[in-house]
């Protein structure tokens, strides 16, 4: 088996006396596409709070690209390596594409402590580019997104976090407010990071597009992992067993 | 498989989809302005903009154009700071304030030790204080604007309180620094090179042909600083920030960007502005006096809001300011060379800085819409 990009042991978290998440054990290998699935409150987001560092973690360990971490926040995730797609949209509403792809790490001609002098044209090239490679349709970048449908804005922080991923990437319910059309350029994003090779935990509701996209499918009941099935050992049916608690005692805990 | 409708086709750079900027919006309203003065001075036979007379070789009311441009000049350097401010998501209040403080203390440096033959009958400070180089005082009087433009921002920075509060706290407090200075009394006399910062032409009557450029050194400041705030909000790392973080905080500070620390940086720009009127306003003067700056906040923010510049936080511009404040010269000018009442010139004020905020509002809707 390939390298393993991303590890969970017993991690652990606590709202006071709300046990939202208890004892999730997860691997992630280099280049696969793993789903986590489950109903509301199964602990899917909370999971992703503390692998992303926007929470503490109560307890456990993870270890990410071969190192335990203890990020102080999401800011250093990112600077590791992992890219986030957050259910909130993450955007300025007043600036355009490009300077929402670079916010935070803008391209500069000189650097001048905050009065550097930035590089607008290489970045907007660069974004063209991003925008190419995810096949994202956007009228024209130079306007303010404020301007753009619910869905373009959507696309272009997909597309944010796909040009810069690295390490790994995360996105979470990334069609939940998006039409059809949308939902496929969004899927046609997911399919070019699998290409890249580049590792991803999509949290999804979309059994069918869990299946379309994914290798390996991580089911959360009650803020525990109850299942981890490859897709070709699975089917719908069975994967909602596991979310519903028909099936998946300690017995049958992979 | 990418579907057809997804494909690389609308990625074209199409100028005709590009969202008119804002700012050819207040242009329009300005010209529309000076028209309808134009048209109204002309029925009494004269000229809002125009030369008139016959003796003089020039295009323009050269003597209105020079008022109108140095009656907003002042304001319009703080004008220049609050929009920072405000597109920061801020607002600030305590530039007029500022102005007052830092005018009595700029002023006690600047002083000359003999008037007439006689000592300085309004001396602040020993001999020690008086006749020194001319950049001491502007240097003390930019370090009180920008150590009062930092308390603002550390303290909307750092203990999250409303910039409302924060700064309508240091608007009470800079007036008690400007009264207790000198016990309310006026700081006079000041160098002779003091007093020429803003009352000499250091363009010397720049002439092109007939026409001829209007304003003396607060006006060439002014259009200095106009010009550098709007090359960096629209070049530098320090702009895009504003604009960010004026959109969505959360974004900006998810992004890394440390927001806190560059809140606390303009608004100590901010305040660095504010000194520079304070300057220009007591050399202009020749005398500092407690209650000078008292409303030039408001001034300074209608100038900002008649430009574009959304309270909201995220949208305007330098160069929308600085129309804003043509705007306004014009509208005073205007009621002047109409010989309207200043009484009604503050009523109209009023009514336009109203509806240039609500005509933005419906202009935001409109286009959300569409």
């Amino acid at each position: 088996m390939s390298r393993i990009i991303l590890e969970t042991r017993g991690l652990t978290k606590h709202y006071g006396g709300v046990h939202a998440l208890e004892d999730a054990n997860f691997v992630l290998h280099e280049g696969e596409h793993v789903a986590v699935v489950g109903d509301n409150g199964a602990g899917k987001s909370t999971f992703v709070r503390q692998v992303t560092a926007v929470e503490q973690r109560t307890a456990g360990e993870v270890i990410f690209d071969g190192q335990p971490v203890h990020f102080a926040g999401p800011l250093e995730a990112r600077q590791a390596g992992i890219e986030t797609v957050f259910q909130t949209l993450a955007l300025a509403d007043d600036l355009d594409v490009p300077s929402n792809l670079f916010l935070g790490r803008e391209l500069f001609r000189f650097r001048f402590g905050p009065f550097s002098w930035l590089d607008k044209k290489t970045m907007r090239d660069r974004t063209l580019e991003a925008l190419k490679t995810t096949a994202v349709k956007i009228p024209n970048v130079d306007n303010p997104i404020r301007n753009m449908s619910g869905g373009q804005r959507q696309c272009v922080s997909i597309a944010r976090t796909a040009a810069f991923a690295s390490k790994l990437v995360i996105m979470d319910e990334p069609t939940a407010a998006l039409g059809v059309q949308e939902t496929a350029q969004v899927e046609n994003i997911i399919r070019g990071l699998k290409a890249r090779g580049i590792p991803m935990i999509l949290i999804s509701h979309n059994l069918r597009q869990v299946f379309d996209l994914v290798d390996r499918i991580v089911v959360f009941r009650r803020g525990r992992i109850v299942a981890s099935l490859r897709k070709e050992e699975t089917d719908g049916n069975d994967i909602v067993s596991y979310i519903t608690g028909v099936k998946g005692g300690a017995d049958t805990y992979a | 498989m990418a579907q057809p409708t997804h494909g690389l086709g609308g990625l074209k750079y199409d100028p005709a989809k590009r969202t008119r900027a804002p700012e050819w919006n207040v242009f329009g309203a300005l010209v529309l302005i000076v028209v309808i003065f134009e048209v109204l001075n002309r029925v009494n036979g004269g000229s809002f903009l125009f030369n008139m007379r016959d003796n003089v070789d020039a295009i323009f009311n050269q003597q209105r154009l020079d008022i109108m441009i140095l009656q907003v000049a002042i304001t319009g350097i703080i004008a220049i700071g609050v929009t920072q401010v405000i597109i920061l998501g801020g607002i600030d209040l305590s530039s007029g304030s500022v102005v007052g403080a830092t005018a009595m203390i700029v002023m006690s440096f600047a002083q000359t030790a003999l008037v007439n033959g006689n000592p300085n009958p309004k001396a602040i400070f020993g001999d020690w204080a008086m006749d020194l180089p001319v950049i001491v005082p502007i240097l003390i009087g930019l370090a009180c604007g920008m150590a009062a433009g930092f308390v603002n921002g550390a303290l909307v920075a750092y203990t999250r309180i409303p910039p409302f509060i924060a700064t309508l706290g240091m608007m009470v407090s800079a007036r008690g620094v400007a009264r207790w200075w000198s016990n309310g009394q006026p700081v006079s006399f000041p160098t002779e090179s003091y007093g020429s910062l803003a009352n000499g032409d250091i363009l010397g009557g720049l002439t092109f042909g007939l026409i001829s450029w209007p304003g003396q050194n607060p006006a060439v400041i002014f259009v200095i600083l106009a010009v550098l705030f709007q090359l960096i909000m629209l070049k530098t790392l320090y702009g895009k920030r504003c604009y960010a973080i004026g959109s969505n905080e959360a974004a900006a500070r998810m992004s890394g960007i440390n927001v806190d620390r560059h809140k606390a940086l303009v608004y100590t720009i901010a305040g660095m502005l504010t000194a520079v009127a304070a300057i220009l306003l007591t050399s202009k003067n020749l005398t500092a006096q407690a209650g000078m700056g008292v409303m030039y906040e408001l001034d300074a923010i209608a100038m900002a809001v008649i430009g574009g510049v959304s309270l909201a936080g995220g949208r305007g511009s330098i160069i929308g300011t600085v129309l804003g404040a043509a705007i306004f010269s014009v509208i005073i000018s205007g009621f002047t060379s109409i010989r309207l009442d200043a009484y009604y010139q503050e009523m109209v004020k009023g009514a336009i800085i109203v509806g240039a905020v609500v005509l933005d509002q419906w202009r935001q809707r409109t286009r959300a819409r569409g």
